[in-house]
């Protein structure tokens, strides 16, 4: 497809302040025409400003030009967050990526929105602090990203999701005003605007700042990896180390055959004839941590495990960890692309939702590669496909929506992480009511009245009028 | 009425109660009553149902009518070794304590108890209800309206019902107490699960297994006490953390400080903390637009200048 030539007026403005950092070349709109979902939308001019102030004079030009404007982080979202959709500028974070400040009597990190999730852990890890929040994709997903997606990862099981750790974010409204929501104080004064814009997918504006909250590193960390012969019996142990009144750092399933490609691609020694493992890690004080280790072997012999191989030091440990945070990688050499969702399901329910889910996949004749936040009940179901055979994207996408109805008739949610973004967006309305949808629309309305800030996004469109839910990919877009 | 996931018979009366002309407000225990004001004479009064729907202790998850009391919720779910850090009084209701928004004593180790709301239903100003977060550990799906609920004073809505997120009951819960600096207590220990400060004398509780809870407390010169000291409550006053040092210096009033956390409990009243203009414009949109007719707790204010 060829995108529409940008419009010229426009694109003069944002380079009397920007220079060359406004672009409409062809690389570069290919470029952010895409997020790490399957859809692929149509940018107009792509920005990378350095600063707040010429992020609202973007925000402003796009106004005075009627222009709709579409933040983006590092574009790994899953969800088509970041895909541009309705002819909308792109404002990228990428040179927005310094740490201002560490401010280690308030525990808080001032970083701006383009930094790095895992370089943020890398520098405060001298000083005995963490960024909490460590998707999977930490070592290239960005903070701003982070904030907009309310992002999760393993950790988040004990610490919790992104919006725990944020104190106060430094935004541009969709108006081009300027504002802080949230402080550093306890009590913010007024309403939670913060909570309200965290996990907004950008669709309330664009952050330009973040207060992050530093977590102090474990004085003690342990990390074990279970066996199972039977799925069955991993998913059930999982259930009962939570009711064993044990929080887990992380609880981590893999089945069989992500153990396979995993350890065919990393060599971490994960028993390749299991048929599910679980990887655990305990961390805190020392007496804490020793006990969760007994209760887990204890939980696990009660559930015919096959071994329990404890992380003898800091190098197995992150050999056991790069498996699990490679598994993406390592999908990628059975076929060539791959389609994820992102359920939650009650944690009794995981065997259950995991059996149909493997059903599923065999129906629409597509491979299931299961590695998951466990302790979460957070489903990461990866259907590997190769885009060039014919007729695969639909069965994807049907399969995809399998998934989705077997979870939420579960008990479940549509997303434990990734946000609805684009992908999701028509499903809304499997888990909240017409009457829901308008709300929280007539909440977004009240940050962005005209509707500027990544449009299209989150609720299907005509959420006000109940149920006319559009297509399921709008115009502009397409996978 | 969402599509998926049965509203509880009891939601559904409680949303005839509440219907969808008068002026209406929603009591609970009175145990924060006056925060933000009382509401206007003639406000009809209702309560949201109680009692424990459902908990599933694997699921470390429990529903509840948003007038459940505390008190309830704590017997009910230690019966399971679980619970719900409010850190509140006994007789205040669930819904209530997320109304108000203020944070437990040992919000240091717990974090804000927002942070454990899983989903929320409420009644809104035009007598429907609003199902927002899901009942799972975890979910990012739609807008996150449970924050903004906290903390509302019931100007959003008549909160019905609520699914929040258990934590385990710790094996030993206990208090210390000593003539410390309290900061270097904060710099020095790993997660306490509360500092208090008078400015001069300290208590921290330390949770955990027995051996990490001696270990922890052999580091300072403490004493071991059986609780917190108990709080002023004339006002309640929240800085950023590091600004606690220089609060030692104002003489006059009696205080106690939550180290690392900022909030101070004082037997003064507590100055009204401005919102920025920008801010208070879109927190005004907000109102009008969640209720249009301002029937939801009317007089009751949270945009105090
Ligand atoms: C291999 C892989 C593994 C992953 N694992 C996890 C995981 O474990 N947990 C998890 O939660 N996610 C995971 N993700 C998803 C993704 O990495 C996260 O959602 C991440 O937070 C997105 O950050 P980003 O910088 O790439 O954002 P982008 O993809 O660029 O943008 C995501 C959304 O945020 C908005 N946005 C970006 N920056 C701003 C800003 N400054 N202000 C306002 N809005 C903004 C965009 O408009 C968009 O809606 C994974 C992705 C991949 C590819």
């Amino acid at each position: 497809m060829v995108h529409k030539s940008a419009d010229e007026k426009l694109l003069s403005d944002l380079r009397s302040f920007l220079g060359d950092r406004a672009r409409d070349g062809d690389f570069e709109l290919g470029l952010y025409s895409k997020d790490g979902s399957v859809l692929k939308g149509d940018p107009m001019i792509v920005c990378l400003p350095i600063d707040t102030e010429e992020v609202q004079q973007i925000v402003l030009a796009c106004r005075k030009h009627d222009r709709p404007f579409l933040a983006r982080g590092s574009g790994t979202g899953l969800a088509g967050g970041a895909v541009p959709v309705g002819d909308p500028v792109v404002i990228a974070t990428a040179k927005m990526n310094k740490i201002l400040d560490v401010d280690i009597d308030n525990r808080i990190a001032w970083v701006e929105p383009g930094v790095l999730n895992l370089d943020l852990s890398r520098e405060l890890s001298p000083l005995g602090f963490h960024f909490a929040p460590d998707p999977s994709s930490q070592q290239v997903c960005s903070i701003g990203g982070n904030v907009a997606n309310n992002s999760g990862g393993p950790h988040c099981l004990a610490y919790g999701v992104t919006s725990a750790h944020v104190a106060a974010v430094e935004v541009v409204l969709p108006d081009g005003r300027v504002t802080l929501l949230g402080d550093l104080t306890p009590e913010s004064p007024g309403y939670d605007l913060r909570g309200l814009f965290i996990g907004s997918e950008g669709t309330m504006g664009i952050a330009t700042k973040v207060a992050v909250r530093l977590t102090p590193n474990p004085p003690e960390v342990r990390t074990l990896l279970l066996d199972f012969a039977d799925v069955r019996d991993g998913a059930a142990a999982v259930s009962s180390i939570i009711a064993a009144g044990l929080i887990p750092a992380a609880l981590e399933m893999m089945d069989q055959r992500a153990i396979e490609i995993v350890e065919a691609f990393v060599n971490a020694g994960y028993p390749t004839e299991a048929d599910a493992v679980l990887l655990v890690e305990l961390d805190g004080l020392p007496g804490g941590v020793e006990h969760g280790v007994e209760v887990v072997r204890a939980v696990a012999e009660h559930h015919q495990v096959g071994s329990v191989r404890v992380a003898a030091d800091d190098a197995e440990r992150a050999l056991l960890w790069k498996g699990r945070k490679n598994a993406f990688g390592a999908v990628a050499r059975i076929k060539p692309d791959y389609y994820l969702h992102d359920t939650v399901v009650p944690r009794g329910k995981l065997v259950e939702v995991l059996e149909k889910v493997y059903q599923i996949a065999d129906a629409y004749d597509l491979i299931a590669v299961n590695v998951f936040h466990a302790g979460d009940g957070n489903l990461h179901p990866i259907l590997a496909y190769d885009a060039d055979e014919k007729g695969v994207l639909e069965r994807v996408q049907a399969a995809g929506r399998a998934i989705v109805t077997a979870s939420i008739e579960a008990g479940g949610v549509l997303s434990g992480e990734h946000g609805i973004g684009l992908e999701k967006r028509d499903y809304m309305g499997m888990l909240f009511s017409a009457h829901d949808m308008a709300t929280q629309d007539l909440v977004r309305e009240a940050l962005d009245p005209d509707g500027f800030a990544n449009p299209l996004k989150v609720l299907p469109s005509g959420s006000r009028c109940s149920d006319s839910f559009g297509q399921h990919v709008p115009d502009g877009a397409w996978v | 009425m969402s599509p998926v996931g049965e509203v509880d018979q009891r939601v559904l009366e409680f949303a005839n109660v509440v219907g969808a002309s008068d002026p209406v407000t929603v009591v609970g225990g009175r145990t924060q009553w006056a925060v933000g004001g009382t509401p206007e004479p003639g406000t009809r009064e209702v309560r949201a149902p109680i009692g424990i729907w459902s908990h599933e202790p694997e699921e470390m998850t429990v529903r509840c009518g948003a007038g459940t009391t505390l008190g309830e919720l704590t017997e009910q779910l230690a019966r399971h070794g679980q619970m719900v850090p409010f850190d509140m009084a006994p007789e205040a209701t669930v819904g209530g304590v997320l109304s108000v928004g203020h944070s437990g004593l040992r919000r240091l180790r717990y974090g804000h108890i927002r942070d454990l709301v899983l989903q929320i239903r409420h009644i809104d100003h035009s007598g429907q209800i609003v199902s927002s977060g899901g009942p799972t550990v975890k979910n990012v799906s739609g807008y996150d309206l449970c924050r903004l609920m906290v903390g509302s004073l019931g100007k959003f809505g008549c909160i019905a019902e609520v699914t929040l997120r258990c934590l385990p009951i710790p094996a030993v819960t206990r208090w210390f107490t000593g003539f410390l600096d309290p900061f270097e207590i904060f710099n020095q220990m790993y997660r306490p699960s509360a500092i208090l400060w008078d400015g001069n004398q300290v208590w921290v509780c330390i949770e955990g297994v027995v051996s990490d809870v001696a270990a922890q407390a052999s580091l300072f010169d403490f004493e071991e006490v059986t609780g917190p000291p108990s709080l002023p409550t004339a006002g309640r006053l929240t800085v950023e953390p590091k600004e606690l040092r220089g609060h030692a210096q104002k003489p006059g009033e009696r205080w106690i400080a939550e180290v690392g956390v900022g909030v101070i409990h004082t037997d003064c009243v507590a100055p009204h903390r401005t919102i920025s203009d920008v801010n208070l414009s879109l927190m005004k949109d907000l109102e009008d637009r969640l209720d249009p007719n301002n029937r939801l707790n009317p007089g009751r204010q949270v945009l105090v200048r």
